[in-house]
């Protein structure tokens, strides 16, 4: 990723890895979020705001409903009750279209990777990048694809399919696939998770690196001190369905609460 | 930073909850009949929405074409050629006891394109395309591939739904057209095996015998079927419970619905042509 033209104004040098956002720009607003599955009341009273430019990681429990808080944002899942407000839009006022629109500036990492088993890793990355930018121009729809893949250390890999993949390189072809949208909001469900930390480090940088060079705002669901340390601005700690803690990592380290300190070990 | 102290408190919620009890089955069965049916015909209005918007996908629609009709295409002509040749082999004694062996032809063809040739390609169809297809889409769901198609801004519904539909609709009377001309000509090796008779004079025999009221309510017949096992295959793929065990039930009940709405269909299209003949 060379070209530097796309950077959305002057935001980038208000970066500095870990610490406070400048900008003030709010780009998702989560207010009063509420889903219950049945009787599994999984989040109960939510309140989440990203700025431009800025990284949350979202730490919790297993089954503490990070997936779920994610999922509703981009409206995957219906929430009970509460507002989800996408740079300044209300989500649920939208008809499909307009939300297809939006949904166009986020980048979405699945958990599981959820790479598409009848297309090569080729056709992945190519899939939704054609259709955004509505050109037929192979040279440059190639070049796009070499490039997001050289990111992630796969090119030799282009023409496999995801059955011949290990499962961080599936993971990491995903992380490619959404890379190459070069969405504005990017959400992370667990990035790192079943990499080995070589490469688990060289993604945070990638998270780090694409935050930079395009202005990107993240939230990172992951269970990966390391990966905390590195790329969040903010820490946001779930815990029975509510906002438990939030601040930066070095407020939370130094809060002297065993349980929070238990993840950032 | 804040902490929530009041989450301190270690509330548990006690999500393992009791069942309702099962004196409510039947009702809740019948309900959730109900339910499936008005689901069915919400995904079918949905198709007939998406249907005219763009974009039309032309190149997955060819491909799922190639798919539909290539995967079930020596199956049918296969069976179709021992439909013919069975049909014809049983039908001669009947016949020769009523003194009606030069009807058989006739008869046999009639048969062959008004009922046989599309009711049997189209249960082949629900068994190869409906469990294809049932068994992909709910696939996709369960690895979140529709997720990820729907938070990248492609419509799912129009990439995997409207395509396979589509395809399904224009390839099933395409194989109903290759089933029929084999199966006839199953049907001459059949009566051939017999008696001595030309190629020209039986395929005489069986055009005359065919009307205009025979064939046109087969093909426009097999545009239902193909229509209704696609439709039927990819709701119950697309909405397909979560877990490897809902992609098994998915290609199962698509299987199922596909073949018991092509007897239904058939019972209503044989009412419809008497009204005209
Ligand atoms: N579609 C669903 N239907 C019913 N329950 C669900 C659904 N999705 C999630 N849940 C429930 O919501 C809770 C939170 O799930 P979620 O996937 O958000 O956990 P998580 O915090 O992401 O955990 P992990 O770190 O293991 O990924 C779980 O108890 C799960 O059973
Ligand atoms: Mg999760």
């Amino acid at each position: 990723m060379q070209k530097s033209a796309d950077i959305p104004g002057e935001i980038v040098s208000t970066l500095n890895g870990g610490g406070r956002v400048e900008d003030d720009t709010l780009v998702v607003e989560v207010e009063h979020l509420k889903k219950t599955f049945g009787k599994n009341e999984v989040l109960k009273d939510i309140n989440l705001h990203l700025r431009r430019g800025e990284n949350i990681v979202v730490l919790g429990k297993s089954g503490s409903g990070k997936s779920v808080l994610i999922r509703c944002i981009v409206r995957l899942i219906e929430p009970d009750e509460g507002k989800v407000m996408i740079l300044k839009k209300n989500i649920e006022e939208l008809n499909n279209d307009e939300l297809n629109q939006i949904r166009g500036k986020i980048g979405f990492l699945f958990q599981s990777g959820a790479l598409y088993d009848s297309m090569s890793v080729r056709e992945n990355l190519e899939f939704a990048l054609r259709r955004k930018l509505k050109t037929d121009s192979k040279d440059r729809v190639d070049m796009l694809v070499r490039e997001a893949l050289e990111d992630v250390g796969l090119i030799k890999d282009i023409d496999k399919m995801p059955s011949e993949l290990s499962g961080g390189m599936r993971k990491r072809v995903s992380l490619a696939r959404t890379l190459i949208l070069k969405p504005e909001i990017m959400l992370y469900d667990e990035p790192t998770t079943g990499l080995d930390p070589f490469t688990s480090r060289e993604i945070c940088e990638l998270i780090l690196k694409v935050q930079k060079k395009y202005a990107t705002s993240s939230i990172i669901i992951t269970h990966d001190t390391d990966c905390v340390k590195i790329t969040s601005n903010r820490v946001f700690v779930l815990k029975d369905g509510k906002c438990f803690a939030e601040g930066t990592y070095e407020d939370l380290k130094s809060s002297g609460n065993s349980w929070i300190n238990s993840f950032l070990r | 930073m804040k902490l929530d102290t009041v989450e301190n408190a270690q509330t548990d919620v006690n999500n393992s909850s009791g069942e309702e009890p099962s004196e409510e089955s039947a009702f809740s069965s019948i309900r959730s009949f109900f339910l499936e049916v008005s689901l069915l015909t919400k995904f079918i209005v949905r198709f007939f929405a998406e249907l005219f918007k763009a974009p039309f996908e032309f190149g997955e629609i060819i491909k799922q074409s190639f798919q539909i009709g290539y995967r079930s295409f020596y199956l049918v002509v296969i069976t179709g050629f021992i439909m013919g040749l069975v049909l014809t082999i049983q039908a001669r004694p009947t016949l020769i006891s009523f003194g009606a062996e030069a009807w058989l032809p006739a008869m046999v063809s009639v048969s062959i394109i008004r009922e046989i040739g599309p009711v049997i390609t189209a249960l082949i169809c629900a068994g190869k395309v409906g469990s294809g297809v049932g068994a992909e889409l709910a696939s996709m769901r369960v690895t979140e591939q529709i997720d990820a198609m729907e938070v990248s801004g492609i419509n799912p519904f129009k990439f995997l739904v409207v395509t396979r539909v589509i395809a399904s609709t224009c390839m099933i009377p395409l194989l109903v057209v290759f089933a029929d001309t084999v199966s006839l000509s199953g049907s001459y090796l059949g009566v051939n095996l017999e008696s001595d008779i030309s190629f020209n004079l039986f395929f005489n025999q069986v055009f005359a015998s065919i009307n205009f009221i025979d064939v046109l309510p087969a093909f426009i017949k097999a545009f239902f079927f193909g229509f209704g096992i696609a439709i039927i295959s990819c709701y119950q793929g697309y909405y397909s419970g979560h877990g490897t065990e809902g992609v098994g039930r998915a290609s199962n009940l698509a299987v199922v619905y596909a073949s018991l709405m092509i007897f239904i269909l058939d019972m209503i299209a044989a009412q419809i042509t008497n009204l005209f003949m």
